[in-house]
């Protein structure tokens, strides 16, 4: 069995984002950049199931600009066996990735594909289940339990209500949650190990598909400020300003 | 043309969010219909045609679309997608499980999680975990659109009397089949509609703990929230948690116990109108969004609270 791994290079979760003043879009220069955290949960999850034996090989892609690479770079020191890097030159909506993604997967056919639920910077929790789609597969989004099978997975979702379980039949695309997994650290001489590694570099416009955006952005703004900072002595002023001065109990 | 919203529902009641959604679709077009997929659904499609706002109801019973599955629910809405210029749903599990695979179907790129409705191809949204807001334009002729329900009122639920027309099936692949829900089930308000939450993280220390949360829930008809870094230590489950990843909750007063405030639960819960902290680093950041921060060790302050609270003679409900 074959897995091919999707992973993002996003602005690093801890980094606190600064909206340009132009209003067309965020600071990206001299920003620490890192793996989507989910995609780290996906690597995680590939190569736990190529050590338990039943998966192979593992593979992990990604779509980007050059430095990009270095999700594929850090998904291989963590175990995949090989990358795959499509060099595009500006932001790709999920939709063109989807397609880009389904070129890559009708070559390699993998049984199962994993990727992160959500990438942390556009927010848009799209590009698995286009996939999929697309692929006509099943789909197991937002994961937090993968079991798998001979011809199936069962996977655990976490869905509003609490949690759910399906059966899907492979081959099949797993989104996955933070909570499916803990990623490991890579230990230095697997960063040096990996650097042998190969990772095929495509370029996304000689695939031949349309990866056109379609949507345009117009204005990127901060949010409204909140006045906050206020601080109470204790408890009984804490009360007695949230019901004469907020009026909220 | 119309416009089609697709109802979340357990086959027996119409989900609270459609209702926001629904209100929302409102301001792109008013000739709105709504599509209710299920099975045995007839009281959901009675529900929905009695919102004073929908103009059309669409049901559609098979058993294949009884758990919402994404594989067998999208074929039939790629169907309908023809007689309609948006497809709408809300951007919770619901709507962000099966929206994206009728986007790339119809080859349309979708504008996920709509906070603002600024004309009928013209949205705000959030991204960088609400760290800044986006106003995009779709340039497709058919726009694939999840609504933020927090951030619309609900519609109205009664003096309507649309029509209800009932439509085939379509053929399902069935690659996938449900195996169960485990819902958490609770005497509380919802987490998402709640007027007041009350949130516990990781200073909790332990599931044990967060007993003096719902102590405070019960006194104040409170929805119970929490962090990720209290639902990954197993405190409590992964439903009650606020968040980027998670809910994101807009009550009149939400209070943060034991949470350091990381963006990403910032982002669930920071356009709540009152925000309380409580936690005993004064440095924490939950504190520069808090309108009353109270620097205090939670065991302490948590029982105080509950006493001033039993002092009151009245509580808002």
């Amino acid at each position: 069995m074959k897995i091919l791994v999707a992973v993002k290079r996003v602005i690093d979760y801890n980094v606190q984002i600064r909206v340009k003043e132009d209003g067309s879009g965020v600071q990206t220069d001299n920003v620490k950049m890192s793996t989507n955290p989910p995609d780290d949960n996906a690597v995680e999850e590939a190569v736990k199931l190529r050590e338990s034996g039943k998966v192979k090989e593992v593979v992990a892609i990604t779509v980007g600009e050059e430095k990009a690479q270095e999700t594929v770079r850090k998904a291989l020191a963590v175990g995949a066996d090989r990358g795959i890097h499509i060099k595009t030159e500006n932001y790709i909506e999920p939709l063109g990735v989807a397609k880009i993604l389904k070129k890559i997967v009708e070559k390699e056919k993998p049984d199962l594909i994993f990727m992160g639920k959500q990438a942390i910077d556009d927010d848009c929790n799209q590009t698995g289940q286009m996939l999929s789609a697309m692929l006509g597969w099943s789909q197991g989004t937002f994961a937090s339990k993968v079991e798998l099978k001979e011809k199936s997975t069962q996977i655990t979702r976490e869905v509003d209500e609490g949690l759910e379980t399906i059966e899907i039949n492979l081959p099949a695309i797993v989104t996955c949650d933070l909570r499916l997994n803990e990623p490991r650290y890579a230990s230095l001489p697997n960063i040096m190990k990996a650097k042998k590694k190969p990772i095929e570099q495509l370029i996304a416009k000689d695939l031949g598909v349309d990866i056109a955006n379609r949507i345009q952005q117009l204005k990127v703004e901060e949010p409204p400020k909140r006045k906050g900072g206020v601080k109470v002595a204790n408890v009984a002023e804490l009360v007695s300003k949230l019901k004469n001065e907020a009026k909220v109990i | 043309m119309p416009i089609l919203v697709i109802a979340e529902h357990d086959n027996l009641n119409l989900k609270t969010f459609s209702l926001n959604t629904i209100n929302a679709a409102s301001k792109i077009d008013t000739d709105l219909h709504v599509l209710v997929a299920g099975n045995k659904c007839e009281n959901v499609s009675k529900a929905a045609a009695s919102i004073p706002l929908v103009k059309k109801v669409l049901q559609s019973e098979s058993v294949n679309y009884e758990n919402y599955l994404a594989e067998n629910l999208t074929p039939l809405i790629v169907k309908l997608a023809d007689k309609y210029t948006h497809i709408i749903a809300s951007a919770n599990t619901f709507g962000k499980n099966f929206m994206p695979r009728v986007a790339a179907l119809l080859d349309i790129s979708q504008v996920s999680d709509v906070t603002k409705i600024i004309s009928p191809d013209t949205f705000m949204r959030p991204i960088y975990a609400g760290n800044a807001f986006a106003t995009v334009k779709s340039n497709d002729k058919k726009k694939c659109v999840t609504i933020r329900p927090t951030s619309f009122d609900p519609a109205p639920t009664s003096g309507g009397s649309s029509t209800i027309e009932k439509i085939d099936a379509v053929d399902t692949p069935n690659v996938s089949k449900f195996i169960k829900k485990e819902e958490t089930k609770s005497e509380r308000p919802e987490l998402g509609t709640a007027r007041v939450v009350i949130s516990g993280g990781r200073g909790m220390q332990s599931g044990e703990n967060f007993k003096l949360i719902n102590a405070i829930a019960d006194k104040l008809n409170a929805a119970v929230g929490a962090s990720r870094a209290a639902v990954d230590a197993g405190y409590i489950s992964n439903d009650h948690q606020v968040g980027q990843t998670g809910k994101v909750v807009v009550p009149d007063l939400y209070i943060a116990v034991g949470i350091s405030g990381a963006i990403q639960h910032l982002a669930g819960m920071k356009e709540s109108k009152i925000i309380v902290a409580i936690n005993k680093d004064g440095e924490a950041p939950i504190f520069s969004i808090a309108d009353y921060g109270l620097e205090a060790d939670l065991f302490e302050a948590l029982p105080q609270f509950l006493e001033e609270l039993n002092k009151l003679n009245t509580i808002q409900k």
